[in-house]
């Protein structure tokens, strides 16, 4: 074996996952049919495509309909596209709010340290779903737009801590001090001397995020506090249990948005662990 | 000992503080405006009607300055008063709550602590062997990626209606009264397993990801490394390591609580089980806003009550704490 170099290190480690790869190959599955999926049905998702009602997969409805006719398929391929944008923007939100407190209260220190640190403490033990309920139940019209915001804004605080603790360690390093030394300014050490030095650690927060953030829309979702203009799977799955799809036994209505959000989910903690041992080479041998 | 306790009493209080402000805050802060829509889209008898507006005007007393509606806001909370439950009238919402958190804690207590114990006992299992690794592993990662509802749903749907096993709604038998007679409690068990089971089942999966990963670590470390050097018996070191590696998950179970109550609230909603989340979703249904606050307050106390518990059972198991040597910050 060549010895790889430098540079080229992560990623020839990454091609040689196999953890990675597979979780990475669902998710492209997953947002292909996210982004090409609308285009392969002429139904919307809340057109009563089937006069008949309920019927099970088949050649015209490839998922079913569901008991009013709606096109699983159609509801299924949009729902997604609401996974993989709330998952993008508040998983994005929440790691690069978490990035903003981490990085200040890790690098300043002091006070504002000990502020900001009681502050994400107390974040931390609310438990976010019971924020993002009053929130939700108050918001007469809710957007996937204002979802992904709310989760966001609340998703933040064990990013924050990790990243606190990361920024610690590595705020008394010698090239930091080098350039504080220098004249440096605080933003620029921050920017350009401590984020490079733990990108992967970002990366796999955000990662997380991303997962936790889907995870907080379905539940959201299933509990009635869903968008009230758009389709997503966590919706599908409430509708499915209000109107009797267990009863009726329309399996092919609550299987497909659940079997996807796992599907995703799973494959973001594996590409998590395969990257971990991209990075850390002490892992690689395992 | 003394400052750890009065650390962590002082950030429960802040976050109980929080809270109610929240809870006082969101409803007269948010766009548009919540009592208006409220009393012009409920659709209820006229007598709640007046009643409601007559509460609003009382509680959000809308006529007095900001501070003294807040400070009004605290006087009730203490009195217990949480307004009036729309969908229950004339029921006031703590009354509505008192009845739904015992099946709540029947419901989270033991599949919290079963978990808890099921995944550290599987997870320390798994670090034993490649074999066992490779099996465990993958199983839990799925499981933890599942949501809490679609497992219920598969379970309600498979053990429920397609074999007919356990009952899929309510928390015990219709035609039974609640007794203390050997029928009674067996049926509340019969309706009890499903969604005990799928809560059990996705928290079973984090907490055996959290030892497995905890334990390779402890037997990398260095005191593993002199046992094993000094001849000691692989059993012993496991021993050791092990009791290293669940002070993090006592830890992980105090952060994850919120994520765990949140999962029981939506696996109440599929199995109509009437606890705090059964409640949950008639009362956004209905737009009952005052059980809907009831249910935000009572979750975050229970929140953190157990998370006190929590850091109690941390104490005992942990020496270091009780000698003030090293504490968990906080």
């Amino acid at each position: 074996m060549n010895a790889p170099k430098k540079k080229n290190e992560a990623l020839y480690f990454a091609l040689r996952n196999k953890k990675l790869l597979a979780g990475f190959s669902i998710i492209l599955v997953f947002l292909l049919l996210a982004l090409v999926g609308p285009a392969l049905t002429p139904n919307e998702p809340f057109d009563y495509a089937n006069p008949l009602g309920p019927a099970a997969p088949s050649a015209q409805y490839w998922f079913g309909t569901t008991f009013f006719g709606e096109d699983v398929f159609s509801q299924f391929v949009y729902g997604l596209r609401a996974t993989f944008i709330v998952g993008l923007i508040g998983g994005g939100l929440g790691t690069l709010l978490g990035m903003l407190i981490g990085f200040i209260a890790g690098y300043r220190g002091g006070m504002l340290d000990e502020i900001l640190n009681a502050f994400t403490n107390i974040v931390l033990v609310i438990p976010t779903l019971a924020v993002l309920l009053i929130i939700a139940a108050y918001l007469e019209v809710r957007s996937i737009a204002t979802e992904c915001i709310f989760i966001g804004l609340t998703a933040w605080p064990w990013a924050a801590r990790a990243i606190r603790a990361q920024t610690f360690s590595l705020r008394t390093r010698d090239f930091v001090d080098l350039a504080r030394m220098s004249g440096v300014s605080s933003t620029k050490i921050i920017f350009q001397e401590i984020a490079p030095n733990m990108m992967s650690y970002l990366l796999l927060v955000f990662i997380l995020q991303f997962g936790g953030a889907i995870l907080s829309a379905a539940t959201l979702d299933f509990i009635g506090l869903g968008p009230t203009n758009a389709i997503s799977l966590g919706l599908m799955m409430q509708y499915a249990v209000l109107w009797g799809a267990l009863q009726l036994g329309i399996w092919w209505w609550f299987v497909p948005p659940g079997l996807a959000i796992t599907a995703i989910v799973g494959s973001l903690y594996i590409m998590n662990v395969g990257l971990d041992e991209v990075f850390n080479p002490k892992l690689r041998e395992m | 000992m003394r400052r750890y306790f009065g650390r962590k009493i002082l950030i429960y209080l802040l976050t109980f503080f929080l809270a109610v402000t929240i809870d006082w805050l969101i409803p007269r802060f948010m766009p548009g405006n919540p009592v208006q829509n409220m009393l012009a889209r409920v659709a209820l008898h006229p007598e709640a009607a007046e009643a409601l507006r007559s509460y609003f005007t009382k509680a959000f007393g809308l006529d007095v300055p900001l501070w003294q509606q807040y400070l009004n806001f605290w006087i009730a909370l203490f009195h217990g008063d949480l307004g009036v439950s729309v969908y229950m009238f004339p029921t006031p919402v703590a009354e509505v709550l008192k009845r739904a958190v015992p099946y709540d804690l029947f419901l989270l207590i033991p599949s919290i602590l079963l978990s808890w114990w099921a995944g550290n006992k599987f997870g320390a299992f798994a670090a034993r062997s490649k074999w066992l690794d490779n099996t465990i592993s993958p199983l839990s990662y799925i499981l933890t990626a599942t949501p809490y509802m679609w497992l219920g749903i598969l379970l309600a749907w498979f053990f429920g209606i397609v074999l007919g096993w356990f009952p899929i709604a309510g928390a015990y038998s219709f035609s039974l009264r609640p007794s203390l007679t050997l029928a009674f409690i067996g049926s509340v068990f019969h309706h009890w397993f499903l969604p005990f089971a799928s809560l059990f089942l996705v928290d079973f999966g984090g907490w055996a990801i959290g030892m497995r990963n905890m334990i390779i670590y402890e037997l990398e470390a260095d005191y593993s490394h002199y046992l094993a050097a000094l001849g000691a018996p692989q059993k012993l070191i496991r021993k050791y390591a092990f009791n290293n590696a669940v002070l993090p998950q006592i830890t992980g179970l105090a952060l994850k609580l919120g994520v765990v109550v949140a999962g029981a609230l939506v696996t109440e909603v599929v199995f109509s089980y009437p606890g705090i989340g059964y409640l949950l979703l008639a009362a956004i249904q209905n737009q009952d806003y005052f059980l809907i606050q009831g249910c935000f307050l009572f979750i975050i106390i229970g929140v953190l009550l157990a998370n006190f518990l929590i850091d109690i059972a941390y104490v005992l198991v942990d020496p270091r704490t009780r000698r003030g040597m090293t504490g968990e910050t906080a």
